[in-house]
């Protein structure tokens, strides 16, 4: 009744091709956006805003990454932590050489270098395929987190090789890192950032570069045969997705947990950020936020439901059993609806423009 | 979609925040960040026992402190940094008294956050080295040892072993590769260039369940005449067994205190015999404290106490290190005359706590550690520490107390402390 | 697992002694150039030896990979977590009281009771899936079992000494007494335990390999593992076949679960070894047995020498890293790895 394009006429190849090509959609982006910068750091605790927030739209970033590799590109990747880490310490070694250097520029620039990394290590998708891949970026993974860890050089030469963030400012006054920044303004620097390269990753996707991508992934011989050329195709993909992956390294480093050692980025956080686009759904933006909502949320909401209902039970016990019904929710959602949240976001859209009729 | 979920958390956060933390007029909160779950279970089970119990046999034998009942909520953090960063946000309150984030690790991730919260961490014999230095870290609290004090005593005591010099002698370090195996190093090898000896370094990666290259390099190789180690989990257990299969000597072979507790000798059986660690508190149940436990809490049913790991070494250091806090807290109530403290208040206590023997034996430590006395400038506090032995059954104490080497201990300190101030723009306090 | 080809079998035995001739001779000039560096044959062979006796311990695991990748094309991350539970669970039972081969059997009768639920519950309904929504399921179970295990067994550190001897043997020794400095004065060191296990392993392989080979249902399971289609299109059924192979695999999980709780001690880091599986799958092919073998004691070996040989170059710490680049460069000259089925791709 309420989401029906009915009566919504493109005109032009222009209104055909919009990102959102319904007014519904616009609205509700609009809706959604506003929530996102009014009420909610209105409503929000500090505590929602340090350890969900930003850890979500710190993920956000990284699912995206990801997403343009694997969801998009088809090249399975489980060296996610390996790129984070370095963002995370490019941007610390970029940042303290040249202090007056811009936060954001920082954070760009760390991108960039993740991006030279990640083709480096994306050369072997040329030969490797699939599992073998998969199993060949962990390399990348195991490697990189080595050498941050080990060469001091990465973190000026810190007896405890943990880096920490220096206070930097985004805008004269307004501290977006180290311990005088806000929780708030933190969250509108991360929103603002996230916004603007989710926007880019969802035009990128619509463009020629992604449809190569899909071609790639859809099956990589035709795709060649069609004159797309495969070298460039998976090295490009490599590159964008580690120059997200990168960033949102830094942003951990930097904006969510203020400190990080190597080990921040071992290979659970890679697990989990493939756990975000499955779950979330592969080869959709919007997925990549869903993903990431639901796997920062789920354990958090599990912990805390469980102690809500039964203030005694014992913290062991719902560590264990958040292990158990987080495992098998990953199941379960795959059983049911194995594309994806997104993929039940489109089927509800569906259901949406007909309801309340049955045709 | 997204807005949904936020709501579904909302609610879900501030059920259990209600649920946890409801304050009554006269009680004082302790969050505890613990780990029963993951690869450090082991050990961090029985520490976070010794804290409740602690907390419990206060409330149950005075009353509280001095009529104000301990409460406290737990969170597990498996030992991981970002777990432990939100178990903090979730627990901390305005009248948090003080963490104990049982992790070298979540203590650095902290540091700023609850400098920033006013909330007082207290990392007894872990954590960020260089936070001993009060001025820097105002609300960061290591007493009674860093581990640059237990690289100073582990070489002390080496040298009386050898009669006195350790020119021309090898001394290997196995340790873990993360922010607290290498907070040795830099003491280690500034004493190597003091005392002539040289140093091996031998990282051993997360969790420590390979270390066969790492014990044929000592057994076969290097062949050193002592070996150090800074392991946590699963890693200590699985060095000694790897230094039994080379024919390593045990009692050439010295572990950090968090190397030398039940869980780190069990596993390895018989091949464990001989080997030795540091400490900084007694093990054993001997201690008045301790059977104040058994019978306030335990009602002085022996084996269910020792079910949970009463009077071993783990168990021990959370009674111990909640024993300061606690004292910390009593302290701060004498100054501020109030019954409910702030974190801020609480800090206050810390830097006046002075335990000395009198008042550690009516503590019921007699003989179980020595002073600790903490200053503004020093959040050490001049603790001391011994060499203790496994014999197959227990862990024995086989040397004198040995005091670190602290000045220039505190000089390492200072200038590690102020490079920390430099690069975060704070302008240290003036302690004098 | 077809029978290798005589010819290959006679380039690997020339093949293997040079290139560990050449390692030696490597890391002797290394030495020779850098006196940082310290070698001796006696201590190379050790180092090598120790290597050898790891890698089986690892193949050990990756065992149960390649049983199931085989017969299901499903990359099973749950491998490892099937060790850790199975482990926990023998334990359990001999800590109760239970007599430990009775302890076996019980535990081996609990995995294909898991492996016939995981069936069941998760694979049945994701039949026809892409490989990679199933491989996030098994870590789906990697996860359940992982909580399940410690929410039955607890968290503690738990000794499973099955009486294996773990008192080292030295070979070799003072091969020369009359020079002090002679590089054989320490003998060659041999880890019992590990030998010992390494014999498990290769009894374990044999009964798998005459099981593929000659029983009805191994010549099953390898129709299946060649075409899923024309298996069942010759009346095999899937299901079943599918059911059997998680069994096995579960059982191949409890036999590595007590080689390696009765070495590290049983507790949850157990369920990380399957990491240092992975190498040696990729290393040897996901699909071949032989290639499981051969790929523990190239990873076994390789990380080893590099570790104590290489590994002071760097820092140390480098022999994760190091297997998985190995089996990267390996992978480099033939993407299927050394014993893969050949990748053959149609438009």
């Amino acid at each position: 009744m309420l989401y029906r394009e009915a009566g919504q006429f493109k005109t032009s190849y222009g209104a055909d091709q919009a990102i959102f090509p319904i007014l519904q959609d616009k609205l509700g982006m609009l809706v959604i956006l506003a929530l996102a910068v009014v009420v909610v750091p209105l409503l929000a605790s500090t505590y929602m805003l340090n350890s969900i927030l930003i850890p979500f739209l710190v993920f956000s970033m990284a699912a995206i990454g990801l997403n343009l590799l694997t969801g998009y590109c088809g090249q399975l990747s489980l060296g996610t932590g390996g790129f984070m880490a370095c963002g995370a310490f490019f941007a610390y070694k970029l940042t303290t050489a040249f202090p007056e250097l811009h936060i954001i520029l920082v954070f760009l620039l760390s991108g960039l270098g993740t991006a030279m990394v990640g083709i480096l290590f994306g050369i072997p998708s040329l030969r490797i395929k699939g599992f073998y891949l998969a199993v060949a970026t962990l390399a990348a993974q195991f490697f990189l987190v080595w050498m941050f860890n080990k060469f001091d050089w990465w973190t000026n030469y810190s007896a405890s090789g943990v880096i920490s963030a220096p206070p930097r400012e985004v805008l004269p006054g307004i501290f977006v890192t180290g311990t005088e920044s806000e929780p708030v303004t933190k969250y509108y620097f991360l929103l603002g950032f996230v916004a603007v390269l989710a926007l880019i990753a969802k035009n990128l996707v619509r463009s020629r570069i992604g449809r190569a991508w899909m071609a790639i992934r859809d099956m990589d011989i035709a795709a060649e045969i069609i004159g797309i050329r495969p070298l460039w195709t998976k090295l490009s993909a490599f590159a964008i997705s580690s120059f997200y992956i990168g960033i949102a390294g830094a942003l951990w480093a930097f904006v969510y947990t203020g400190s990080v050692e190597a080990l921040a980025f071992e290979i659970n956080r890679s697990f989990q950020v493939l756990f975000m686009i499955i779950i979330g759904g592969l080869g959709s933006i919007l997925g990549s936020f869903l993903g990431a909502a639901f796997i920062v949320l789920l354990p958090i909401l599990l912990n805390a439901g469980m102690l809500a209902l039964d203030p005694t039970i014992s913290s062991a016990l719902v560590s264990h059993i958040e292990f158990m019904i987080f495992g098998a929710l990953i199941v379960f959602f795959l059983i049911v609806e194995p594309h994806g949240l997104a993929r039940l976001w489109a089927l509800a859209k569906e259901k949406l423009r007909l309801w309340p009729f049955p045709y | 979609m997204r807005s949904k979920f936020m709501a579904l958390a909302v609610a879900g956060i501030t059920a259990a925040a209600t649920a946890g933390t409801a304050l009554a007029a006269d009680e004082q909160y302790v969050p505890m960040l613990v780990y029963k779950s993951g690869a450090y279970a082991p050990n961090g089970i029985p520490i976070a026992h010794g804290w409740e119990d602690y907390l419990k046999m206060i409330n149950a034998r005075d009353g509280g402190v001095n009529g104000v009942q301990m409460t406290w909520a737990e969170c597990d953090t498996a030992y991981n940094n970002d777990r432990g960063v939100e178990c903090y946000e979730r627990l901390k309150q305005p009248t948090a008294a003080g963490v104990q984030p049982l992790s070298t690790g979540i203590t650095y991730a902290l540091i700023e956050r609850a400098t920033a919260d006013e909330i007082p961490i207290f990392s007894s014999g872990y954590g960020r080295t260089s936070a001993a230095y009060g001025p820097v870290f105002p609300y960061v609290f290591s007493a009674p040892l860093t581990y640059w004090s237990g690289a100073d005593v582990m070489v002390q005591y080496i040298a009386d072993q050898e009669g006195g010099s350790l020119e021309g002698k090898k001394i290997a370090l196995v340790y873990h590769d993360s922010a607290y195996g290498k907070e040795p190093i830099a003491t280690l090898e500034r004493l190597a260039e003091e005392e002539g000896f040289t140093l091996h370094l031998l990282p051993v990666a997360h969790p420590g369940l390979e270390q066969k290259a790492t014990w044929l390099q000592i057994g076969r190789q290097i062949r050193p005449d002592w070996t150090l180690m800074w392991g946590w989990g699963v890693m200590n257990s699985t060095a000694i067994k790897e230094a039994a299969a080379v024919g390593y000597p045990m009692d050439r072979f010295i572990g950090i205190w968090w190397s030398g507790s039940e869980p780190d000798v069990l596993p390895a059986g018989a091949q464990a015999n001989g080997y030795k660690s540091l400490g900084f508190h007694a093990p054993g149940s001997n201690y008045k404290a301790l059977q104040d436990v058994l019978e306030h809490v335990y009602g002085g049913d022996e084996g269910a106490a020792k079910l949970r790991g009463w009077g071993d070494v783990l168990y021990n250091r959370g009674i111990f290190s909640m024993a300061m806090q606690v004292e910390a807290i009593r302290t701060a109530q004498g100054i501020h005359g109030e019954k409910t403290l702030t974190g801020a208040q609480v800090r206050d206590g810390w830097e006046t706590l002075d335990l000395n023997d009198a008042k550690l034996s009516s503590l019921g430590f007699e003989g179980f550690t020595k002073p600790v006395q903490i200053t503004c400038e020093d959040h050490e506090g001049g603790g001391q520490a011994f060499v203790q032995q496994w014999d197959g059954n227990a862990w024995n104490i086989i040397s004198d107390w040995y005091m670190p080497r602290r000045d220039a201990l505190r000089e390492a300190y200072k200038a590690d402390a102020l490079a920390y101030a430099a690069e975060k723009g704070i302008t240290p306090r003036d302690c004098s | 697992m077809g029978a290798l080809p005589v010819r290959t079998i006679g380039i690997w035995m020339l093949a293997v002694p040079i290139a560990i001739l050449a390692i030696g001779l490597a890391f002797k000039g290394m030495a020779a150039a850098n006196p940082q560096f310290f070698f001796t044959w006696p201590y190379f062979i050790e180092v090598l030896i120790a290597g050898l006796l790891q890698g089986v311990m690892y193949s050990l695991v990756a065992l149960g990979f390649v049983l199931i990748f085989k017969a299901s094309g499903i990359f099973n991350f749950a491998q490892g977590s099937m060790v850790l539970f199975a482990a926990l669970t023998i334990v359990g039972f001999i800590e109760m009281g239970t007599h430990w081969t009775i302890a076996f059997f019980i535990t081996a009768g609990i995995m294909v009771l898991l492996a016939i639920s995981v069936e069941r519950i998760v694979l049945r309904p994701l039949v026809n899936q892409p490989h990679i929504i199933l491989f996030m399921a098994t870590i789906g179970i990697f996860f359940f079992l992982d909580g399940f295990a410690q929410t039955i067994w607890g968290s503690d550190v738990k000794v499973l000494d099955i009486g294996i001897p773990k008192t080292p043997i030295t070979v070799m020794e003072n091969a020369n007494p009359s020079d002090p400095n002679d590089p054989w004065q320490y003998g060659i060191l041999i880890n019992q335990y590990d030998l010992i296990a390494a014999a498990i392993g290769a009894v374990l392989v044999a009964v798998l390999a005459v099981f593929f080979q000659y029983t009805r249902t191994g010549r099953a399971l390898r129709a299946v593992a060649d075409d899923h289609q024309a298996a069942l299109s010759v009346g095999i059924p899937l299901k079943t076949i599918w059911a059997i192979v998680w069994s096995v695999a579960g059982i191949v999980a409890l036999v590595a679960g007590i080689v390696w709780g009765g070495k590290a001690g049983v507790q949850f880091s157990l369920a990380l070894i399957a990491l240092k599986a992975l190498p040696v799958l990729i290393l040897g092919g996901f699909t071949s047995i032989p290639g499981a073998i051969v790929g523990g004691l190239i990873i076994g070996a390789g990380e080893q020498l590099a570790e104590v040989f290489l590994g002071p170059l760097f820092g140390g710490a480098i022999q994760d890293w190091f297997a998985y680049m190995l089996a990267l460069f390996v992978l480099l000259f033939r993407p299927q790895g050394l014993f893969g089925e050949r990748i053959i791709e149609r438009v």
